[in-house]
């Protein structure tokens, strides 16, 4: 049965530091969630004080309903896989992944023929069954990695913490671990909670993403929610790059850029409060979002354009601000942009985070006098 | 998707094996020769010589001459009080290094300098304090001397010296190895369920005896030849509690030299032996693991 894990109010503080401050969070049963953050955000705080390595100064984790300190790990049914692995390195592969298993009191512990068996479908799901008899400093990174989840797999835990668990390895592999992670848990009844700093692997694999910043939760949401509705700009801003455009809102919520007062969104509700004419706000704009369009009149310079994989990436100097759009290279010659030619720049899709008020966000689209070409 | 990895490449070409392991580190050839150098002048040329001596008794004056009890007494009080006492090493040796390690206590820094006394001390300064310590009317002598043990002047005082001389050599090898280790390794082994003794047994001892084999193998070898401290604190009485290295002081003082020259290549040859039985030991402990 896969554990359901909700976390109440914990704080942990390292002297006069405050690594967690009240985090309070709840993972389904079954889901794949991650834990996301940037370094030092108290993402390994927080999983060490799930897995009972670590305790909190005020607050409490339970695992299916239960404090989870009350009971001996093995009882816990918890998985860990350490980000830098930490695999016996005098056992071999399968003396690493057998542990779990050997440690088990007399009446509980399989006889020697069973943990063989189970030790060697352990090490066919992470296929790495011809490599049994090697000692971990004789395996590459991933293999590495790969015995530690087999390791952690073996005493059948209800829930896997992982922790970075692909932070050391290249992006190839990664993404091949990240994909078979993403099965595995599916085929298993097991709730996965997964710390990573990589914005793109949480966003891929996460049924849930839980961001966090300088020992809080930030925004906990679905990676859709949160890529389409960040709670801050912090949350924007992590997940991906964004422009920022400094404007002011004018009559019927059309932005106009402070500086040359081209319109280059518009608001989508425009009967919202925070939308009224002569209201300053900061437009978050995400370079893929950010068109542009040659114009000999246009209030933009392009200052250079670089081919990047699939993309062009285009710098524009608009009003002192330097912003930056993504376009699809096969759109390219059709833009007819070369350093130092003239735009007009439009805003497809942006946000802005008003700071009076209740917060939340404003939505704001092209304006709607501009068409495509 | 296939995560099936390719599998390792083949050995290196017997081209690159017959010329030998490149090595990064420069002047190898220089530092080789000075190293064989230095050794032949200071260990090989005196063995030679003392083997050389030896041999002038005739294979069947060594027989006759080591087959006296007298001298087979001194090598069974050697031998097995150093065997005792490296092994009292090791496992007081390793206790105090964990504690050293893993504990946090006032004095903690005096007491991990005071490890290396016996190391400092003149040896003869420690005989004679562990003989008076121990003598039936000493501090520590007097508390077992009611019950008739005695421990001065006999073999329990030989095995009480090399246990002092060889304790800090145990110490210095293990507790770098114990600071070294990760705690993540205890840590998965207890996430795995592992309780404190399966930790110990099963995760931290095999992590450490390699050089807990070490230590124990460099106090031996010190207790072999450990002089100072021993004649004062045993009553070096032949066949007793004489130990080999004062025997050979003895024959030498009697100016049978070829007697003490082949004393003292028994002793070579013994502890040539039982060292070299040691590093196997400890490579078989130690292979796999550094592939
Ligand atoms: N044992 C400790 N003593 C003191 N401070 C600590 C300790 N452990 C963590 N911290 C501090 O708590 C903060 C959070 O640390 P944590 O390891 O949880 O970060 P993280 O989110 O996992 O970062 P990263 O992505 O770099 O691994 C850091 O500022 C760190 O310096
Ligand atoms: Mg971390």
């Amino acid at each position: 049965m896969a554990g359901h894990v909700s976390i109440r109010d914990v704080s942990r503080r390292f002297g006069a530091f405050t690594a967690l401050d009240a985090v309070s969070l709840d993972i389904p049963a079954g889901e794949l969630v991650a834990l996301l953050g940037p370094s030092g955000s108290g993402k390994t705080t927080l999983l060490r004080i799930i897995a009972g390595l670590d305790f909190p100064d005020t607050g409490q984790v339970l695992i299916n309903g239960e404090d989870n300190v009350a009971r001996h790990p093995r009882e816990r049914g918890v998985g860990f896989v350490f980000q830098h692995y930490a695999l016996f390195r005098h056992m071999t592969v399968a003396g690493n992944v057998a542990f779990g298993l050997q440690v088990r009191p007399r009446g509980l512990r399989p006889s020697k023929a069973e943990i063989k068996a189970r030790v060697a479908a352990l090490l066919d799901l992470v296929q790495l069954g011809w490599l049994a008899d090697r000692y971990p400093s004789e395996l590459s990174g991933g293999q590495r990695q790969r015995v530690a989840l087999a390791r952690a797999l073996a005493i059948e835990p209800r829930l896997l913490l992982l922790d970075e668990p692909f932070g050391a390895l290249d992006t190839k592999v990664r993404k091949e671990l990240g994909q078979w992670l993403r099965n595995l848990h599916h085929d298993q009844a097991i709730t996965s909670l997964l710390v990573t700093h990589d914005q793109e692997e949480a966003l891929e694999l996460a049924d849930r993403i839980v961001l966090m910043s300088q020992g809080r939760v930030e925004q906990i949401g679905t990676p859709a929610e949160l890529y389409t509705k960040p709670a801050s700009p912090f949350v924007l801003e992590f997940l991906g790059e964004a422009n920022r455009i400094a404007g002011v809102v004018g009559e019927g919520g059309l932005v106009r850029v402070a500086g040359t007062g081209d319109a280059v969104a518009q608001s989508i509700d425009p009967g919202h409060a925070l939308a009224a004419a002569g209201q300053a706000v900061t437009l978050y704009v995400r370079p893929h979002d950010l068109l542009l369009e040659a114009r000999a009149d246009g209030a933009a310079v392009v200052r250079s354009v670089k081919v990047a994989g699939a993309f062009a990436k285009i710098e524009v100097v608009l009003a002192d601000q330097v912003l930056t759009a993504l376009t699809p290279l096969h759109r390219l010659p059709s833009l007819h942009l070369q350093e130092g030619s003239r735009a007009r720049l439009v805003v497809a899709q942006g946000m802005s985070f008003p700071t009076q008020g209740a917060g939340g966000s404003l939505q704001f689209a092209a304006p709607r006098s501009f068409a495509m070409a | 998707m296939s995560l099936a990895d390719s599998r390792p490449a083949p050995a290196s070409s017997l081209w690159g094996r017959l010329r030998g392991q490149r090595s990064i580190l420069p002047g190898l050839g220089l530092s080789l020769g000075i190293t064989l150098f230095v050794l032949s002048l200071i260990v090989f040329l005196p063995t030679a010589a003392m083997v050389g001596d030896a041999a002038t008794l005739g294979v069947g004056g060594l027989v006759h001459l080591l087959a006296t009890p007298r001298v087979l007494g001194a090598f069974k009080v050697s031998l097995g009080c150093a065997a005792l006492a490296a092994l009292t090493s090791a496992i007081f040796g390793l206790l105090i290094a964990w504690v050293l390690v893993r504990t946090r206590f006032p004095g903690r820094r005096l007491a991990d300098a005071m490890v290396d006394l016996p190391f400092a001390l003149p040896t003869s300064v420690a005989g004679i304090a562990l003989s008076t310590l121990y003598a039936p009317n000493g501090w520590l002598g007097s508390l077992v001397a009611p019950y008739g043990i005695r421990i001065s002047f006999t073999v329990i005082g030989v095995y009480i010296a090399l246990t002092f001389v060889g304790l800090p050599f145990v110490v210095r090898s293990v507790q770098p190895v114990l600071q070294d280790m990760e705690a993540e390794q205890e840590e998965a082994a207890h996430m795995l369920g592992a309780g404190r003794l399966q930790i110990f047994s099963r995760v931290i001892f095999p992590a450490i005896l390699p050089s807990l084999t070490a230590g124990f193998a460099m106090a031996f070898a010190r207790g072999l030849g450990e002089y100072g401290s021993v004649i004062f604190i045993s009553s070096n009485r032949p066949g007793v509690s004489e130990i080999v290295p004062l025997l050979i002081v003895n024959q030498l003082e009697q100016f049978d030299f070829a007697g003490a020259a082949a004393i003292g290549t028994l002793m070579l040859i013994l502890s040539l032996a039982l060292l070299c039985g040691i590093m196997l030991l400890q490579r078989l402990v130690r292979s796999g693991r550094h592939g």
